[in-house]
């Protein structure tokens, strides 16, 4: 067997892989949270940003690809884990409290699974424009399509939902990935996650302001 | 004190358990939970009934038999002590109590409150050691340890390896008390030259066992006797993969 | 019977030396031809066995707990003397044994304990190779306690669990010999007798805890490292689980059982707090230090401690040993304790309990300097009695912790039954009449890692055992004997829980053959034993079947065994009309009521051979010669 597989074979091995393609998806929604800001400096400047990254052609196409597999990786490794962890209680307890377990890494899978939900449908949305629920959908003018679907009323809820999971999401796994990847030095409180805080809450502020600044009419 | 107890009794493995109800009238405030079912056992006896089997021995805190989920807690209610330790102070007059084994497939019951805990030797079976045979050693002042390294392998060392780890994980992982090991032994100079064939076959042997992954929940930490922080963990995870993409043979 | 110590000649320093080369040897080739059953996996068991592993005989290694890591070594607290000289403070392997002869109050064989401190420096040697997070100065060297009263520093410690660093050493070193193939291991596996075969000891009968089988293991030798017998007392610092049966079975079928009446009782206990009391939780002797003892000057005063002023309290160890006041041996601090409460002065709800006063020192050093030195010590003590001894004075009252008695071995650690080896506190050891603080790890130790593993293999050399197998005659009726026994348990029926007749020894035990004794109370003992022993075999309640874990078979068995021991510690405590160590014989006192020892009737270790169910055991005397010590009395005054 080869070092990867039989690497990849044991828990850590996967929560590697879990950690690892976690940082990758933090890494791309800081940077998309960034980018998405832009709409708060007028239809030209996002426009022509969203013009820019279309341009770089194969790197786009790379990039596209890094995050796709990552997503695919994350998402096996997930299921694979909560299978053995399933199977390693057969018979759970009838009375079990938990001591301080955040929700947000009690809700990792489900929240997880909505994030999965959100992904393919956000890309329907905005990328293909396969879902038009305003009724247009533009490849050139990514403002027009943002301002008219964050006028919907369930547009936005759907989208502040899934961002209070991803902010979740954010909250234990920006944590847990440093840890998993044994890179955090030893602290007296180990269960403290001020880095992570910080995170999770600056993406969910950031992705947030968008739809909500549209809906209440500030921008567009 | 008078208590309600529902307690998990279970005849042999391969019987079906159930929670049963007992009720403890005139429970002193100043038993520790073990006497409390000490009494409990000795008016069971005195009916004729099978006592409650429960796991203890040295009812100090630091053998690591006793075990018991307490309330949905690993140990009890109070931090960083054993239920040998636990006194019935911590509960309320009138409480009902729950009391169930540990659960995980690697810890089959074997009757009531007693749990099959062999599946931790086996891992430190694996490679929880320094290969020193007796007698060749040099002098103990010859190899110097620096007093921080000295305290952070006995930080780890504390295991007490009673599976309260396990137990209270929603995973049912053994990360912390393999880990503790690793730990224990990879601060020191002597655990060096093992250190990496160590960490893979402990954690092979982990997997094995059929435990469960971790997921940081950070519940072993609290329920652990021992206090041993998760920090263990990362450090374990941290030897395993510099071992895995560099030693695995 | 023959008890020929094999004390090999020449002077002191060299007998161990000059043994090892007299030795018959085993061709390494051969060693696992050979099987050798360990019962027990605290230190002496556990390292044993590891070590027999590693030479490469074939082991058979028995607990009767879930893990061998559990064995109640993992309770010692304070630490391990050896004689390292490391702070140079004048410690010398001859210092180490002179300590330990006096302390034993020279009861103890001067080639055995000379050994021992020879070997204490290989055991740290081994213990750091192994791992073992002892204490460090901040330059990576060893650090050292003084312990126990001792004038030198030569006692190792990790912080307040070194029994337990000690014996996961032992236990990893184990379970590295089991994962090897060498050692075989049986845990939730209890011995329940010896088979002899041909004078031998040929095997064990054990129970399978868990399904109940009764099954036998044959080997060419036996070790047993079973530990103590203070569960006699029903209270102790010993775990519940510790018992007396393995060495009682092996009494039964032919070893000498030495010296039984000596056990020592420690002095910093938390004292009882009810009937319910399972067990006595010991608090590290270091608390002396910096409390003082005291009780009430007037009988019945039952005023909170701290409204008692100054003038109404007796510090009575300052006032009877100036000289070493709060600090006097165990053996004294207990006694003086017994006797403020006998006086009807003890404190607490009981009356059995004596203040140990902290005041003082808080207000010489700070709260944050007491804090620092016994923290978690007084954090457990707060724990367990829900009072903070920073405000209230601790209470303390003395308890069970150790037995220097047990089975009689040579300098070979072999029994009366050749092939039958006992080590560790199972024997009836190296300390006298007496222990000192922190040399009970270093004694386990040696015996299971050097001493035992060399001296086997000249039992092995020299004995050509022939091939037998479990189908022997011997081993048929030890089996059926032990089936037997336990149906008659489960088949009895009767009213009395085990731990109501437990209980009931104890208090026998405590009150006529504990700290101190008299003629009179041993007597009424031994008539009080027999009929608590018959009535136990008539009345006994053992709920369940023999046929699955069912622990309160295991306690009926234990406790059957010790209601035998029980009369035979008061026969020698009896017998032994002097006062010695932690033995106080109230009719061999100084006139100002201190310990009389007799060294012209009684320098001799006491070794019982049993002599029939119905028949007095029969004392054979081993006398000791002291070549290289003085006999002196000791003095605290």
């Amino acid at each position: 067997m080869s070092r990867a597989l039989r690497f990849y074979r044991s828990a850590i091995g996967k929560k590697v892989v879990m950690a690892v393609t976690g940082l990758i998806g933090i890494a791309f929604v800081i940077a998309h949270m960034t980018g998405n800001l832009l709409a708060f400096a007028g239809p030209e400047a996002i426009n022509s940003y969203s013009h820019f990254l279309k341009s770089t052609g194969e790197l786009l196409l790379v990039l596209r690809a890094v995050l796709i597999v990552a997503v695919i990786l994350h998402v096996i490794a997930a299921a694979q884990l909560t299978i053995q962890n399933r199977a390693a209680r057969p018979m759970g307890y009838v009375d079990r409290e938990p001591q301080v377990s955040t929700w947000a890494s009690r809700t990792m899978r489900w929240g997880g699974l909505l994030l999965l939900v959100f992904i393919v449908l956000h890309i329907l949305h905005f990328t293909t424009g396969d879902l038009k629920p305003a009724g247009v959908f533009s490849t050139a003018d990514v403002y027009g399509n943002i301002i008219a679907s964050f006028r919907i009323w369930w547009v936005v809820l759907f989208y502040l939902i899934s961002m209070i999971a991803l902010g979740f999401h954010l909250y234990h796994g920006a944590w847990s990935s440093v840890r998993s990847l044994g890179l955090r030095q030893p602290s007296p409180n180990p269960l403290q996650r001020r880095v992570a805080l910080a995170v999770a809450a600056i993406v969910w502020a950031g992705f947030v302001a968008v739809p909500v600044a549209v809906f209440v009419g500030l921008v567009g | 004190m008078h208590l309600r107890l529902r307690v998990w009794r279970q005849a042999s493995a391969t019987a079906t358990g159930k929670l049963v109800e007992y009720d403890a009238p005139n429970i002193s405030p100043d038993m520790s939970f073990l006497e409390m079912l000490d009494v409990v056992n000795e008016r069971l006896m005195e009916k004729g009934d099978d006592p409650i089997a429960f796991d203890h021995d040295c009812r100090e805190g630091i053998c690591g038999s006793c075990s018991l989920m307490i309330n949905g807690a690993a140990h009890g209610p109070m931090k960083a002590t054993a239920t040998c330790q636990l006194h019935m102070r911590s509960f309320r007059d009138g409480e009902t109590i729950d009391v169930e084994p540990w659960r995980a497939k690697a810890f089959p019951v074997i009757r009531d409150l007693v749990v099959d805990r062999s599946a931790l030797d086996r891992i430190i079976q694996a490679g929880g050691f320094i290969s020193a045979a007796t007698g060749g050693a040099q002098d103990a002042n010859a190899i110097l340890v620096p007093k921080t390294a000295a305290d952070a392998a006995m930080d780890a060392a504390a295991c007490i390896g009673c599976g309260a780890c396990v137990a209270a994980c929603p995973n049912a992982s053994a990360s912390l008390f393999t880990a503790s090991k690793i730990s224990h032994l990879g601060h020191l100079p002597q655990g060096q030259p093992e250190r990496r064939r160590r960490v893979l076959s402990m954690v092979n042997q982990m997997e094995l066992e059929e435990f469960g992954g971790c997921t940081l929940y950070g519940e072993c930490q609290e329920a652990c006797p021992k206090e041993i922080s998760i920090d263990t963990i990362s450090r374990m995870n941290g030897d395993f993969i510099r071992a895995g993409l560099t030693d695995w043979r | 019977m023959n008890l020929n110590a094999r004390i090999p000649a020449g002077p002191l320093e060299k007998k161990w030396d000059r043994h090892r080369f007299e030795m018959k040897l085993v061709n390494p080739a051969n060693k696992r031809k050979y099987n050798v059953i360990v019962v027990g996996t605290g230190l002496g068991g556990g390292a044993a066995a590891a070590t027999l592993g590693e030479l490469g005989y074939n082991v058979q290694c028995f607990c009767f707990q879930d893990s061998p890591r559990r064995a109640h070594s993992i309770a010692a607290q304070g630490g391990i003397n050896a004689a390292k000289n490391y702070q140079n403070d004048g410690d010398s392997i001859y210092r180490l044994f002179y300590d330990t002869v006096k302390g034993g109050d020279f009861r103890a064989r001067e080639a055995n304990v000379y050994r021992l401190a020879q070997i204490s420096v290989n055991i740290i040697d081994q213990c750091v190779a192994q791992g073992v997070p002892f204490a460090r100065e901040y330059g990576g060297l060893l650090a050292n306690r003084s312990f126990g009263g001792a004038q030198v520093s030569r006692t190792f410690y990790a912080r307040g669990q070194t029994g337990q660093q000690l014996l996961l050493g032992a236990y990893q070193a184990l379970e590295r010999q089991i994962g090897a193939g060498t050692v075989r291991m049986f845990p939730r596996t209890e011995m329940l007798d010896l088979v002899v075969v041909d004078g031998r000891a040929r095997g064990i009968v054990v129970r399978d805890l868990v399904t109940g089988d009764v099954r036998s293991h044959v080997a060419d030798a036996v070790v047993l490292g079973t530990g103590g017998y203070g569960n006699v007392f029903y209270l102790s610092t010993n775990a519940k689980g510790s018992n007396a049966t393995a060495i009682w079975r092996a009494y039964k079928r032919g070893a000498a059982f030495a010296n039984p009446c000596f056990t020592q009782i420690h002095p910093t206990c938390i004292p009882v707090s009810g009937e319910y009391q399972s067990k006595l939780t010991l608090m590290s002797e270091s608390l002396r230090n910096d409390g003082r003892v005291w009780v009430p000057k007037s009988v019945g005063d039952k005023r909170a401690p701290n409204s008692i002023p100054e003038g109404e309290r007796d510090y009575y160890l300052e006032r009877k040993y100036p000289s070493f006041g709060n600090l006097a041996p165990r053996d004294i601090a207990s006694r003086g304790a017994k006797e403020v409460c006998d006086e009807g002065r003890g404190v607490g709800e009981s009356g059995l309990g004596v203040y140990l006063d902290f005041a003082d020192s808080i207000r010489r050093v700070g709260e944050s300097v007491i804090r620092e030195r016994y923290g978690n010590l007084f954090e457990m003590y707060q724990r367990i009695t829900d009072e903070n001894p920073y405000e209230v004075p601790m209470r303390i009252y003395p308890a069970v912790h150790y037995t220097m008695g047990g089975l009689w071995v040579d300098y070979n650690l072999m029994s009366t039954v050749p092939g039958l080896h006992v080590i560790g506190e199972a024997n009836f050891s190296d300390h006298g009449a007496n222990r000192l603080g922190a040399s009970a790890l270093m004694q386990g130790l040696a015996d299971g890692y050097f001493v035992l593993p060399n001296t086997i293999g000249d039992y092995l050399a020299s004995s050509k055992p022939e091939k037998i197998d479990v189908s022997h005659a011997a081993f048929r009726d030890a089996e059926a004997e032990v089936v037997d026994r336990a149906r008659r348990f489960v088949d009895l029926r009767g009213k009395r829980t085990v731990d109501s007749f437990h209980r009931e020894l104890g208090k026998i035990m405590w009150d006529k053959c504990g700290m101190a004794r008299n003629a009179a109370g041993l007597k009424m003992a031994l008539e009080q034993i027999p009929r608590l022993r018959e009535e136990f075999w008539r009345d006994v309640n053992v709920p369940g079947s023999d046929r699955q874990l069912n622990q309160a078979l295991e306690k009926a068995g234990r406790v059957a065994d010790f209601l035998e021991l029980a009369e035979l510690m008061c026969i020698d405590a009896l017998h032994r009309e002097e006062s010695c160590g932690g033995h106080f014989r109230e009719e061999s006192q100084t006139p100002d009521g201190e310990a009389l020892r007799n060294d012209e009737r009684f320098t001799y270790v006491a070794a019982w051979e049993y002599a029939g169910a119905t028949n007095a055991p029969l004392l054979q005397r081993e006398p000791l010669v002291f070549e290289n010590v003085k006999l002196s009395q000791r003095s605290y005054k």
